[in-house]
């Protein structure tokens, strides 16, 4: 059972990463990743849209007619996308309204009709859901990543702002790591977004070759080019 | 990967010509380069005190430095790329554009900036498509305006003018032993009070009047560019940069701010005002001719000066920075490619 799963959660997390390898849905993880808690609200979402999408997607996939599976797809993730949106309206309003037109967004991001058109239009439930779900988390992972570098650098601090997603409760969960920091204006403008997101490729694409070097034990070339992304 | 052309180096003694010299070109480029500069930055101490010298010395340390860290991660030898002088001229013009008492985490983040993302992730000396001192400019700029906005007056002007000893104290612990704050000895700029003022509806020529400004432009600044013209001549009598950058740029910056200050004198600063003022004469000199991130071909290079004059006039004019040479160059450097695509030299006995 677990071995059917597990290449999912590799590719999912690391090999396959969308926000790292695909380089897919990059507007959303650029725009709005410029705190930590920014980057979870939208990669909460945007699981919970992929687990959703993909699960509906593989239950009909047997009765959407081939030629016109996209516009499908595109229904079935708007409906979600929508349904997500209200939730956060009602519930997270303040961070809704911080996350604004990126939620409905979500309809766009192309890993998410990516999964649909690669995974879940030719894979059972099962494995549609947990690939899904492992997308999410590694795009999310990566969002909560390039959020808290932007964060620290460009403000010093960490999980600011975290009661509009916790509620009161988290107001002093903020981490102010630096004292008396100035702020670099640059990593929370979008040039920080591309720079650090940069970065954290290319850290990827270092632990690559250490471990494919480390398991090979002789040195071979390495292909350091993500998969050039369809968008 | 670039080998150091030496034919010392290489062991084979050649017996017929050609007869070059092995000298390294880009050490000696490099080196008139910062001869060039010498004259404005005497006329900078004298106008804005001693500053620009430790600043100057600051930046060129931490250059070395990043410049020896980045050459060990990508393996590359040491001493033929520390010694080509490319990254002291770096930290010269950006100790040269950033404002007198510039604190010494401002310069150090500039020029690890430069160094290591403008310069070294994009391949190293040569590969870089933008001019690494004016990304770590722009880079300040947008990060800290308050810092890379305030400037001393002329020293004439103020009233308490700062030795050697108490400049280095405020670069590096932002404060001097007698109690005067920065804020008691900074001001704008002439290019920004002129803006500032100008939105206030004030007659230029009245502005002109006031003892921050000087016969053409602002009191100093005008001289500095002055100098800046001579060691640029230098540069052109040595051959190491071409006319075709620096004359369109200023032609192209004397045309559209003459025309506008024809059509509304009462609203637009002189042309001579914009000719020596800021960092015009820099940038047209020393930062526009850039050999490695300018334009390459004739007819290139008289488009990306004059693209650089009119973009700075209107980031000058219209745009919300007081000086608009650093975002300029930039974003003609982004044009550049299709500058020289446009521009080919028509090969010999072509159609």
């Amino acid at each position: 059972m677990s071995s059917i799963y597990r290449p999912i959660i590799r590719e999912g997390l690391w090999k396959n990463n969308p926000a790292l390898v695909q380089l897919l849905g990059l507007c959303p993880l650029l725009a709005v990743s410029n705190t930590v808690i920014n980057g979870l609200g939208l990669g909460l979402a945007t699981i919970l849209t992929l687990v959703a999408s993909n699960g509906i997607i593989s239950l009909l996939r047997n009765h959407i007619p081939d030629e016109a599976r996209l516009p499908v797809f595109v229904l079935i993730i708007a409906s979600i996308v929508t349904i997500i949106e209200l939730s956060m309206n009602a519930w997270f309003h303040e961070l809704y309204l911080i996350l604004g037109i990126f939620i409905p967004l979500i309809v766009t991001n192309c890993a998410i009709i990516g999964r649909a058109e690669a995974f879940a239009a030719r894979n059972p439930v099962g494995p549609a859901l947990v690939d899904g779900l492992m997308m999410g988390i590694g795009f999310t992972a990566v969002l909560v990543l390039l959020g808290a570098m932007r964060e620290l650098i460009g403000m010093g601090t960490l999980f600011s702002e975290a009661h509009l997603m916790f509620g009161d409760a988290a107001k002093n969960l903020t981490i102010t790591v630096f004292e008396d920091y100035r702020g670099f204006l640059l990593a929370l403008l979008p040039p920080g977004a591309f720079i650090g997101l940069g970065l954290i490729v290319a850290l990827k694409n270092v632990i690559d070759a250490r471990l494919s070097t480390k398991q090979t034990q002789t040195i071979i070339e390495i292909e350091a080019e993500a998969i050039p992304a369809p968008n | 990967m670039l080998k150091p052309t030496s034919p010392n180096s290489s062991g084979i003694s050649r017996l017929s010509s050609p007869f070059l010299s092995g000298t390294n070109r880009v050490t000696l480029q490099m080196l008139q380069l910062l001869l060039a500069l010498v004259p404005a930055v005497i006329g900078i101490v004298y106008f804005f005190g001693p500053s620009v010298l430790i600043t100057m010395a600051l930046a060129i340390v931490v250059a070395l430095l990043a410049e020896a860290l980045m050459l060990k991660l990508r393996n590359r030898p040491l001493k033929p790329f520390l010694t080509d002088g490319s990254a002291i001229v770096t930290a010269a013009l950006l100790a040269i554009a950033l404002p007198p008492l510039a604190p010494w985490w401002l310069v150090t983040t500039g020029i690890l900036f430069a160094i290591i993302f403008a310069k070294h992730l994009y391949g190293g000396l040569g590969y870089n498509p933008f001019n690494p001192a004016m990304v770590a400019y722009v880079v300040l700029l947008i990060s800290f305006p308050l810092e890379m906005t305030t400037w001393l007056p002329v020293t004439t002007l103020s009233e308490q003018p700062l030795n050697f000893e108490s400049t280095f104290q405020m670069i590096f612990t932002g404060q001097v032993s007698s109690g005067i704050a920065i804020d008691s000895l900074s001001g704008a700029t002439p290019l920004d009070a002129m803006k500032t003022q100008i939105g206030l509806l004030q007659n230029p020529a009245d502005i002109m009047q006031q003892p921050l400004f000087g016969l053409f432009s602002g009191k100093g600044w005008e001289w500095i560019n002055i100098l800046f013209i001579i060691g640029g001549l230098y540069l052109l009598y040595r051959r190491v940069i071409s006319w075709h950058i620096p004359t369109a740029m200023i032609v192209s910056l004397a045309i559209i701010s003459g025309i506008t200050w024809l059509v509304a004198p009462e609203t637009t600063a002189s042309p001579l005002f914009h000719l020596l003022s800021g960092g015009t004469m820099l940038g047209a000199f020393f930062i526009a001719t850039d050999p490695i991130t300018a334009s390459t071909t004739v007819k290139g290079r008289l488009v990306f000066g004059a693209g650089v004059g009119l973009l700075t006039y209107i980031i000058r004019v219209w745009g919300g920075y007081p000086d608009g040479i650093a975002f300029a160059v930039i974003l003609m450097n982004m044009l550049v490619p299709l500058i020289d695509y446009y521009t080919q030299p028509k090969v010999y006995g072509a159609k």
